[in-house]
């Protein structure tokens, strides 16, 4: 991700560490420190101080990004809104990891779950590639003039971050010419024509304005598929809002966010040599999410697995209630239920993945869903 | 510098029609924020606070100059984002003239909750003017206590009650502590006095690097005081060495006012309602301890400035 940010070359970057986002700000560092870009670092004493510079240095009118995970994303909280809210195309990756206590430092979506209503685009990624081609997108989406909104790049932590794999680099000047010139709207540092930001705004006109952050991301859908279409065109690499993989004729469906979606893709390979229909639909964009698109791609699905990496403690996990949500108007509505798996960085191996495909296949013939929801490889259960 | 008449012809940065109290004080530091020095475009970052709000009700602005607040707690890292923009900006040559960068914020955003990202913004050494206008509590919420609030006031969190005096303790020393961050400029000064106070502003702005002042700025509600009182009751803060005017340039203080008579500090705090009950015989120990509390410092602070002296006739000798 640093290297990606070299090729980026953003003008500011407010940041601080927490594993196991630390790495991508010490090599860019390192990149500025060698002079390899024009980059202001801003060593800010906390996370809060990181993502209030972000938005005072977007505001004044330049390209800005950072990187966190968990509790420095928490520790942000109060600035995600403002940053969001004050339409600023802040470009952060986070490195997902779970959320204390107790404290833990290994992937869960805990974090970006927690953040999804803080009015951020939220882009996932399976591997170092998706992660890598999403950030570089994620410029071009945050600052398109109908969306104006910041954007978190999710992937998950170690298992990816901390993972060697091999990948397609792509030639920096073709990057920059993809991500382009920064345009500011209305400056913090144009003096001619004084701002003023952050205003008090009453009962009068809150709603309004909630309105229009509203409406820029439901813009943000559309300006993903194109962008993501012109980085298809330039890099050759092909993204849409989620992927379908072996799903057009698909019975029973895992629906998964993250780097869990590589051991699944295996897992049907194997299953469809033996004739299994089965497939899995992976979420690229959580913020906006594609409701009626899913519905669409589900159509003739007969049950589906919507596997949570973090939950929502008394209700079902998050990724579940937007699928059903999803599906609540379709024609034929499948059978839905909902599994936890991967919390604090619990592997799900590929023999679980086979018992998940197991006991879909038996709630299909008995017609009966025994558990709507539940915990995947936890003691005491 | 130029004279308060030709300063009061100049372009203000703040308008009128703002929201703050009648008679409240701190509009007397905002208008002159471009009055001071010329030559540099100014720009202003505001915590949340009393300022903040009554400023900028939506669709109204009362500021000239660009301005921005983004929390309560964060003004110094917000600013620190402009200002390293610019930095930037200029160094790629989009931006050519001179800029200058304000950050506000009342004592509960300053002392307090803002504390943080104030200390890493001036360590950091980023071009910034910090200006607190301390007025002793979070006015804006309704007057609760803060770590700037003196000993025995009344606030709506340190209410004097049968069993309390009210705000216990001695108030927190944030000059000190930013004088600790061993920044180039700082200074405490008053809003009864204008003079003193631009040319402090104006050395602030001029200073390439960090600077910190802390203003005392009387609150016609939280203070209990007459609308006409402000600057009055500012006035004697300092005539009793409650609030001494001093500035610390490059670590070495300096004393801009000694008063000439030894006002004892009940004087100041009877012209406030928030001291009202400490009248009563049973709390003077508690005055006492405020006045000794006020002695103390004043020494130290004129220890300070002697040494200074000390040291400096004799690097002459
Ligand atoms: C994180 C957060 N906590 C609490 C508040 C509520 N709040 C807003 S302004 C304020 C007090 C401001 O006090 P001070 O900084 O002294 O400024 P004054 O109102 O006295 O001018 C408080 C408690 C807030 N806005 N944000
Ligand atoms: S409450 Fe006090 S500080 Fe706030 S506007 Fe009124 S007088 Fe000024
Ligand atoms: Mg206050």
């Amino acid at each position: 991700m640093s290297e990606c940010m070299r090729q980026i070359n953003p003008d500011v970057v407010p940041a601080f560490p927490i594993t196991p986002s630390t790495q991508v700000i010490e090599d860019f560092s390192q990149f500025v420190a060698d002079g390899k870009v024009d980059t202001e670092i801003i060593t800010v004493e906390s996370e809060h101080s990181a993502m209030s510079a972000c938005i005072g240095a977007a505001a004044a009118g330049g390209r800005v990004m950072t990187a966190t995970s968990s509790a420095g994303m928490a520790l942000m909280w109060e600035m995600l809104y403002v940053a969001s809210s004050m339409r600023q195309p802040i470009v952060m990756t986070l490195i997902n990891r779970a959320m204390s206590a107790p404290i833990n430092i290994h992937a869960d979506h805990s974090d970006s779950m927690g953040a999804r209503d803080a009015g951020w685009i939220q882009l996932y990624a399976e591997n170092n590639q998706e992660a890598y081609d999403n950030l570089i997108m994620a410029i071009k989406i945050a600052e398109n003039m109908d969306v104006r909104l910041p954007v978190m790049v999710c992937m998950d932590g170690f298992i990816i971050s901390h993972c060697v794999q091999t990948m397609q680099l792509e030639d920096t000047e073709k990057i920059r010419l993809f991500v382009g010139e920064f345009a500011s709207t209305y400056p913090v540092l144009d003096t001619e024509n004084p701002a003023s930001w952050g205003a008090l705004d009453l009962q009068d006109y809150y709603m309004e304005h909630k309105r229009a952050q509203h409406m820029a991301m439901k813009n943000a859908k559309n300006v993903i598929k194109k962008v993501s279409g012109e980085f298809a065109d330039i890099f050759g690499r092909k993204y849409e809002l989620f992927e379908s993989y072996q799903l057009e004729d698909a019975e029973r469906v895992i629906i998964a966010i993250n780097s869990v979606c590589g051991e699944i893709k295996e897992v049907i390979d194997e299953r469809r040599e033996k004739g299994d229909r089965v497939g899995l639909l992976k979420i690229r964009s959580f913020r906006p999410f594609p409701y009626e698109e899913i519905a669409a791609a589900l159509e003739g699905v007969k049950i589906v697995t919507v596997l949570d990496r973090s939950e929502s403690m008394g209700a079902y996990g998050p990724l579940f209630t937007e699928i059903r949500t999803a599906l609540f108007n379709a024609p034929q509505k499948p059978m839905v239920y909902n599994r936890i798996f991967g919390l604090g960085g619990r592997e799900l191996f590929m023999s679980d993945i086979h018992d998940i495909f197991e006991e879909n296949k038996t709630y299909l013939e008995t017609n009966r869903v025994e558990k709507m929801f539940d915990y995947l490889k936890v003691r005491g259960g | 510098m130029p004279s308060l008449q030709e300063m009061a012809k100049k372009d203000g940065a703040f308008a009128g029609g703002h929201r703050m109290c009648a008679g409240c004080p701190v509009p007397i530091f905002t208008k002159m924020l471009t009055r001071v020095t010329d030559g540099y475009e100014i720009v202003a970052g505001n915590a949340t606070g009393c300022l903040e709000v009554a400023s900028s009700i939506f669709p109204y602005s009362a500021w000239k100059i660009p301005w921005i607040h983004t929390a309560f707690e964060n003004v110094s890292a917000s600013m620190s984002g402009v200002e390293t923009m610019y930095r930037v900006l200029k160094k790629k040559g989009k931006i050519t003239k001179p800029y200058k960068f304000i950050a506000m914020g009342g004592d509960g955003g300053t002392y307090d909750i803002g504390l943080q990202s104030l200390s890493g913004a001036m360590e950091r050494g980023h071009d910034l003017v910090y200006i607190c206008y301390d007025n002793g509590a979070y006015m804006n919420t309704g007057v609760q206590r803060s770590s700037a609030t003196p000993m025995g006031a009344s606030t709506t969190t340190t209410p004097k009650g049968e069993q309390s005096f009210g705000r216990q303790g001695t108030r927190k020393d944030l000059t000190r502590i930013m004088v600790a961050h061993n920044i180039g400029y700082v200074a405490q000064a008053s809003i009864h006095n204008p003079v003193d106070l631009s040319e402090k502003l104006k050395k602030a702005i001029e200073l390439d690097g960090p600077a910190f002042i802390n203003l005392l700025s009387p609150c016609i509600p939280g203070w209990k005081i007459a609308p006409d009182l402000a600057v009055e009751v500012a006035r004697l803060g300092v005539e009793t060495k409650y609030w001494p005017m001093y500035e610390v340039i490059d670590g070495e203080y300096k004393i801009n006012y000694t008063p000439e008579k030894d006002i004892p500090v009940s004087e100041w705090m009877f012209l406030q309602g928030r001291f009202k009950h400490l009248q009563k015989p049973e709390y003077k120990d508690v005055v006492d301890a405020f006045q000794q509390e006020v002695d103390r410092n004043w020494n130290w602070l004129v220890r300070q400035a002697e040494a200074v002296k000390l040291l400096s006739t004799e690097a002459k000798n």
